[in-house]
């Protein structure tokens, strides 16, 4: 799996738990919640689905390093 | 034999669309069951049976607009079923539905026909447009788009609000106008809380972590069991106490607007209860469907910024609610400890108090002690 695939499978999440953000909403360097609006328990919900999609299960320390799309996707890269 | 009437669903609903009937004629149902989904203001809602019983006739076709107090169905009791039935004709009042009357004098009584009849398309045309149904229906029996259409004279707003946003105006201006709010503030030092919550969820897998937003509301609760009078309702010029703890949750909507549903019976929840009733609680006013019970049984509102809200909130008390509890943004701040300087997650907790129920005393001791069961949260689990 690749950068760009990852990227796909997260955006798939994030519209999937909050249907009215669009794609092009989404600025892969912003940080997820505040740009999009998205509450600490949206968050969860994201990363919880992402753990059932990748396997990846991201601990509450390592938060600050999946805060924006692209560094969300890198730091799956190097889990998976 | 009795009869069921469309719920008043909040002090703001004047009558909600029966939507859809989730049973038939002869079936029965226990207390609880899901009788029907009703749309109002606060999106559809279930509405639940009081009694077990079998469904002897339902009254009122799907879609029609019913005001609150319209007979909806009747259901024969089950002892009834055991007795012999004595033949009796069950006659329903045709004449026009009284409206129940909230606690409050409505200046702008209106009484609504039952039984009008609207398309699908003119109710939502009436959404869009912000039309009242009532103000459509003049004399006719049924609604259809044209009528809408037709009743669209140019407002001074091209947006008029939303049904959400007019049933909040209602309830905060009826707030602001009786209630005499108090309010009181405390910081809270939330780092011994936080770091247990990430020893906690360090050995959890995802599903089964806890987010403080949940710690927050169990620390509420507690807090409540120790001074129970910001727990209930102002009626009859008296404050009434609750045995019940159904804090009602503020939960933003995405689009637009704010609902609170209650953790109903909080009060017997532990801290994984309280996180799963919270997020299945925010999933089904997110995107599915709520009971009529999780509407209009809180008996305190609890307002959670979280991480992008402001430092700290003043609310506005639902009536007849006597308080609701605010929490701002967790944040980084200096503390003072002795005579050390630290830096420390701190919390601004905040309490609107009904005056005429409680004194800025009781507020005080609410969250003095809300402060001392965060600093030991172990007890919480």
């Amino acid at each position: 799996m690749n950068m760009d695939e990852i990227k796909k499978i997260i955006i798939e999440q994030i519209l999937e738990i909050a249907p009215e953000i669009s794609e092009d909403d989404i600025d892969e360097n912003k940080n997820i919640q505040r740009s999009l609006e998205i509450d600490s328990f949206d968050f969860l919900k994201i990363l919880t689905a992402l753990n059932e999609k990748l396997g990846i299960e991201v601990p509450e320390a390592d938060y600050s390093k999946v805060d924006t799309l692209n560094n969300m996707a890198e730091h799956f890269l190097k889990q998976l | 034999m009795s009869t069921f009437v469309m719920p008043s669903l909040g002090a703001d609903m004047e009558s909600a669309v029966l939507m859809e009937w989730k049973v038939k004629e002869g079936e029965s149902v226990s207390k609880g069951d899901i009788i029907a989904e009703v749309e109002t203001s606060k999106g559809v809602i279930e509405i639940e049976v009081f009694e077990d019983g079998v469904i002897e006739k339902l009254l009122v076709k799907e879609e029609t607009d019913c005001a609150v107090g319209t007979p909806l169905a009747v259901i024969r009791s089950k002892e009834q079923e055991v007795e012999e039935k004595e033949s009796q004709e069950f006659k329903i009042d045709e004449s026009p539905q009284k409206v129940l009357e909230p606690e409050e004098k409505k200046t702008d009584e209106k009484v609504f026909k039952q039984r009008i009849k609207i398309s699908p398309a003119a109710r939502k045309k009436a959404k869009e447009l912000g039309v009242e149904l009532s103000e459509v229906q003049g004399d006719k029996k049924e609604i259809h788009l044209r009528d809408i259409e037709s009743e669209t004279v140019p407002k001074k707003s091209e947006h008029p609000a939303s049904g959400m946003r007019q049933a909040i105006a209602k309830a905060m201006s009826l707030s602001n106008a009786q209630i005499p709010h108090y309010y009181l503030s405390s910081s809270i030092n939330m780092s011994p809380a936080l770091k247990w919550l990430e020893e906690v969820n360090r050995n959890r897998a995802i599903q089964e972590r806890i987010l403080p937003a949940a710690l927050l509301i169990q620390a509420v609760v507690y807090a409540l069991k120790e001074v129970p009078q910001l727990n209930g309702f102002w009626r009859n010029d008296a404050l009434e106490i609750s045995k019940e703890i159904n804090p009602g949750i503020a939960i933003a909507l995405r689009k637009e607007g704010l609902i609170t549903p209650a953790i109903l019976n909080a009060h017997e929840l532990n801290l994984d209860g309280t996180m799963k009733s919270l997020s299945n609680l925010i999933e089904r006013t997110r995107s599915g469907k709520l009971r009529n019970s999780e509407i209009t049984e809180q008996t305190i509102t609890i307002t959670n910024l979280g991480d992008l809200g402001a430092e700290s909130v003043f609310g506005v008390i639902y009536p007849p609610q006597v308080a609701l509890v605010g929490f701002g943004r967790i944040m980084n701040a200096p503390w003072a400890e002795g005579d050390t300087l630290s830096v420390r997650k701190v919390l601004q907790a905040t309490i609107a108090g009904d005056h005429r129920a409680t004194d800025g005393r009781i507020g005080g001791k609410f969250l003095d002690k809300l402060n001392q069961i965060l600093q030991i949260p172990q007890e919480l689990l």
